[in-house]
């Protein structure tokens, strides 16, 4: 599990309208896996992947890659907590990545359906994207996020808005994901799936990083007051 | 009244017939209107979709501006257009006052603004949409637009038509830029302003139908637009 830090954030500061959001927050990834983005509401899980990905413009601080290949952002997936939605058919907007990079709809079609059998997304991909459920939504946009085989994904919580049956299913995806060597950060305040999927954890608590631990320690022996107090299922002010 | 009945009857037959003059108006009306529209979509709509997607110091100005624009009656965009392009104005060398062009050149003025302002409502909801994941996939500056007016095409449609459905109608600007010259610059309004005033209603109406027509058709293709739009399907 241990290897080289492949990321290393240093006093990374996110504020808005003169609220800091998040930060200073530092810490170094080295594992390879899955690493679980614990917290309550409004802890900044969303804010630090955002920034991370380099999508949110940060105050202060410094994000490093050390791999340039990881470094592109073409190399990073991200699935949104609300799939964005293009006025399109589902296959194209799975295909759409592919077709920023310049490939032609059919070979970038191609991909999709594949990318959409990777996800197990059964449904006629040639409807308008609007009409899919809940689950089927959130496994478009995983396939979109995966039609790039990107070398890191996001995801912010992606099983927020789903139920029971969704949820084992979009894990046994990202597992196969993992398996496949990609990095994955996700973001998720249900316990229960964090011990599922973690291979290492941080824990973060009004925009600060609390606790960050290897494997899934932080559920048996939380190093902190704020974490214990979060598994036990307390409101966190 | 019983006349009224006797120019039905009779209108109806110069729609039946073709009429020449009936013809010949009703073509250089669409010619004008159609455009219009063209060329002041080739403006509102980048123009509208730019507005939407970039930030810059002048851009409330040129949103008020446009508003303003939209709010002017279109005879006092006839003037200011006839006072350019007047013997003694700026653009009279030209020579196009009582033209069809300078007739287009008015419309383009009164359309413009509102196919831009529909525009950029259209495309601003979009671009929230889409915002966070063309930025996250690295769309180019040139790809977000080009994804935008894609996705947008019916919005922009709706757009052009509102422009054209405003352009077909309009009286004001036409007369005095034109000068509702027979065979040069008559147009479907300004004929039937005239007809009306020298009590000829048959060839009036008949104008009248044909422009009440074009309204209709262009009214279904909005709200079948704004259906397909709605109902998702595309
Ligand atoms: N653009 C913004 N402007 C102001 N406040 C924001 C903005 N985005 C998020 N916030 C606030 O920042 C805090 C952290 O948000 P977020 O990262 O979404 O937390 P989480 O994902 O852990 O729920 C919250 O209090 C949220 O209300
Ligand atoms: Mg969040």
């Amino acid at each position: 599990m241990v290897g080289a830090h492949w990321l290393t954030l240093t006093d990374v500061t996110v504020r808005r309208r003169g609220k800091t959001l998040l930060g200073p927050v530092s810490f170094a990834l080295n594992g390879s896996g899955l690493t679980i983005l614990m917290g309550p509401n409004g802890a900044g899980k969303t804010t630090l992947l955002r920034a991370i990905h380099g999508i949110e413009r940060l105050n202060d601080g410094r994000i490093e890659w050390h791999d340039p290949q990881d470094a592109d952002g073409r190399a990073q997936g991200f699935v949104f907590q609300q799939p964005v939605l293009m006025r399109r058919s589902v296959l194209d907007c799975i295909a759409y990545p592919l077709r920023l990079d310049g490939q032609s709809a059919v070979q970038a079609r191609e991909a999709a359906r594949a990318a959409a059998d990777e996800v197990q997304l059964r449904v006629n991909l040639d409807q308008p994207v609007f009409l899919l459920s809940g689950g089927e939504k959130q496994k478009m946009a995983l396939a979109r996020a995966l039609v790039r085989a990107p070398r890191i994904l996001f995801l912010d919580e992606p099983c927020a808005n789903l139920d029971g049956h969704a949820i084992i299913e979009i894990e046994e995806i990202l597992n196969r994901v993992r398996a496949g060597g990609t990095r994955i950060l996700m973001s998720t305040h249900d316990q229960g799936q964090a011990r599922r999927l973690a291979d290492s954890v941080l824990f973060l608590h009004k925009g600060q990083l609390v606790e960050q631990t290897e494997g899934r320690e932080f559920f048996s022996t939380p190093r902190t007051e704020a974490g214990r107090a979060f598994l036990k299922g307390e409101i966190l002010l | 009244m019983n006349s009224i009945g006797e120019g039905l009857w009779q209108a109806a037959q110069l729609i039946v017939q073709l009429d020449s003059d009936l013809v010949e108006i009703t073509s250089l009306s669409l010619r004008v209107s159609l455009g219009a529209t063209i060329v002041a979509s080739a403006i509102g709509l980048p123009l509208g979709a730019w507005l939407a997607v970039n930030r810059f110091p002048a851009r409330r100005l040129v949103i008020a501006l446009l508003n303003a624009l939209m709010g002017l009656p279109p005879v006092v965009v006839g003037l200011m257009v006839y006072v350019i392009f007047s013997r003694s104005g700026p653009l009279g060398v030209l020579g196009l006052l009582f033209t069809p062009t300078v007739m287009v050149i008015a419309q383009v003025v009164i359309i413009t603004p509102i196919i831009a302002s529909v525009a950029h409502q259209a495309i601003r909801e979009l671009w929230a949409d889409y915002h966070d994941l063309l930025i996250s996939l690295q769309a180019t500056r040139w790809q977000r637009i080009r994804t935008l007016l894609w996705d947008g095409r019916r919005a922009l449609m709706t757009a052009s038509l509102a422009g054209f459905g405003r352009a077909i109608g309009e009286v004001g600007a036409i007369m005095i830029v034109g000068g509702n010259i027979d065979h040069a610059t008559r147009v479907l309004t300004t004929a039937i302003a005239l007809e009306t005033g020298k009590g000829e209603f048959e060839m009036a109406l008949a104008l009248g139908f044909v422009l009440i027509g074009l309204a209709i058709a262009v009214n279904l293709a909005l709200h079948f637009l704004s259906r397909t739009e709605r109902g998702a399907r595309w």
